[in-house]
């Protein structure tokens, strides 16, 4: 039998069942300990970035040619027919008609849903506005297993931006199958939504909202940090909450052993240099885990066995 | 205004629907989202009538048309405690049952200015929860909930 996600579009996280996502990252856990240069052997992958995004773009090109795949594609729509007007359904069409996956990146909230309907081969997003970017929670997950050896029951703070920030809101989501326990802190101004509070009361997921980092610190596997974008504030209030919810090294004393602290990336002040050098940072070896991720997803979705 | 006299005003219907009990200043967005008046039927408006117990309503009465119950389930998200008779020969032979429907497609625009739905050429999907305090809508695009009146309240 072909595994679940041979040949599926890969969307959005409220899409994944909890096996499906335990697949994705035992697969990245055997990518990263015994590389495979086969799995994408004689496959052409496109990666469509309508936005600019150096992180995710080179990591996915990487995944693919690290397993033997060529890539074609564009980085930024304005080299593109869409600059034409040309809708996306065309482009995707064409597009597909090419290439065995397309690897997409688009300015509009369900612009990867939409590619999903009009395209002949496997879509994956690779982020979507202000909406999904699923490659990023299954990267999150992976390396929340790497780290604590599980992902079922684990306490995880989030801190900073949880209204805007979309890789709080898919891993959250995500963590609320295997029973997780969480904390938010940020300003209020940037509280979590609540059709998401309300998704995890319904799960019977337990959270607590706090206010400073340091009250949270010795109660937690996980402290995964977000940026607080200083546009989202006036320039006063900004001023005013910019040093509370930054992280160093010396509010980590009393952090159990096995806590890691995650970031998105990138971070420009909310977790200071010094933090890098204890042994808590874990979040330049979760960037480097995206390969793996990716190369999970793509194997997956292009191979009926891994 | 009594019953009785805009009773007088608004022809009787011998066959089709008779919406009504609409809140007032819903009727003409009724009759555009359904297009009522795209059937060729003759179709009686009222709008600003008085009732007892709603203060003023509007009412629409279309001839020799009766609503799916796709449709009468729309008209709930729109107007819950609207009533939809339908009438043959003058007189009203049952009340159409008005239930939330569970998914509602290519009836309401997005009002997320920035979902793909506005420009590529797809239908409107909105999947449908009722919750304690609330009617929820999430597009299938963008992925975002709003309550149901936020919706509804798209032109």
């Amino acid at each position: 039998m072909p595994n679940p996600l041979y040949r599926k579009h890969i969307i959005s996280i409220p899409d994944f069942s909890r096996a499906e996502m335990e697949l994705v990252v035992e697969t990245a856990a055997r990518l990263k300990a015994k590389p495979r240069a086969d799995l994408l052997q004689d496959r052409l992958i496109a990666t469509c970035f309508f936005e600019p995004s150096t992180r995710t773009r080179l990591s996915f090109e990487t995944a693919v040619q690290r397993l033997g795949g060529t890539v074609i594609g564009f980085s930024d729509a304005a080299s593109t027919s869409t600059k034409k007007g040309e809708t996306l359904a065309d482009t995707v069409r064409i597009i597909s008609s090419y290439t065995d996956a397309i690897v997409m990146r688009h300015p509009k909230e369900g612009a990867a849903r939409v590619a999903s309907e009009f395209s002949a081969v496997p879509i994956i997003n690779g982020g979507d506005g202000a909406n999904q970017h699923p490659s990023q929670t299954l990267l999150d997950l992976f390396t929340l297993h790497e780290t604590q050896g599980r992902l079922d029951n684990l306490t995880v703070a989030f801190v900073g931006d949880l209204k805007y920030g979309r890789t709080v809101h898919s891993l959250a989501q995500a963590l609320s199958l295997f029973g997780a326990k969480f904390y938010f802190v940020g300003p209020e101004a940037l509280a979590m939504p609540d059709y998401l509070c309300e998704e995890l009361d319904e799960r019977g997921i337990s959270y607590t909202i706090a206010s400073t980092i340091e009250e949270v610190i010795p109660h937690i596997d996980i402290l995964y940090m977000t940026r607080v974008q200083r546009e989202r504030f006036d320039e006063a209030e900004y001023q005013k909450i910019k040093g509370q919810f930054v992280l160093r090294a010396d509010m980590l004393r009393h952090a159990r052993p096995n806590m890691k602290i995650l970031h998105p990336l990138p971070r420009v002040d909310e977790i200071a240099t010094d933090v890098d050098a204890t042994p808590h940072a874990y979040y330049f070896e979760q960037a480097k885990n995206g390969v793996y991720a990716r190369q999970a997803l793509l194997s997956l979705v292009l191979n009926e066995t891994v | 205004m009594s019953e009785k006299v805009y009773a007088r005003n608004v022809e009787a219907l011998k066959n089709g629907t008779v919406i009504d009990h609409i809140p007032a200043g819903l009727g003409l967005r009724i009759l555009d989202l359904f297009e009522l008046t795209s059937y060729g039927e003759r179709v009686t408006v009222g709008l600003n009538l008085s009732s007892g117990h709603m203060g003023n309503k509007d009412l629409i009465k279309v001839e020799n048309l009766v609503l799916t119950e796709g449709q009468a389930n729309e008209l709930a998200l729109l107007a819950p405690k609207c009533t939809v008779s339908v009438i043959e020969n003058f007189e009203v032979v049952r009340k159409q049952k008005l239930a939330i429907p569970a998914e509602v497609t290519d009836l309401f625009a997005c009002p997320n200015s920035n979902c793909v739905s506005h420009v590529e050429p797809v239908q409107s999907h909105f999947s449908v929860r009722v919750t304690e305090h609330d009617t929820k809508m999430k597009c299938k695009y963008c992925e975002k909930v709003f309550s149901k009146d936020i919706v509804v309240a798209v032109r």
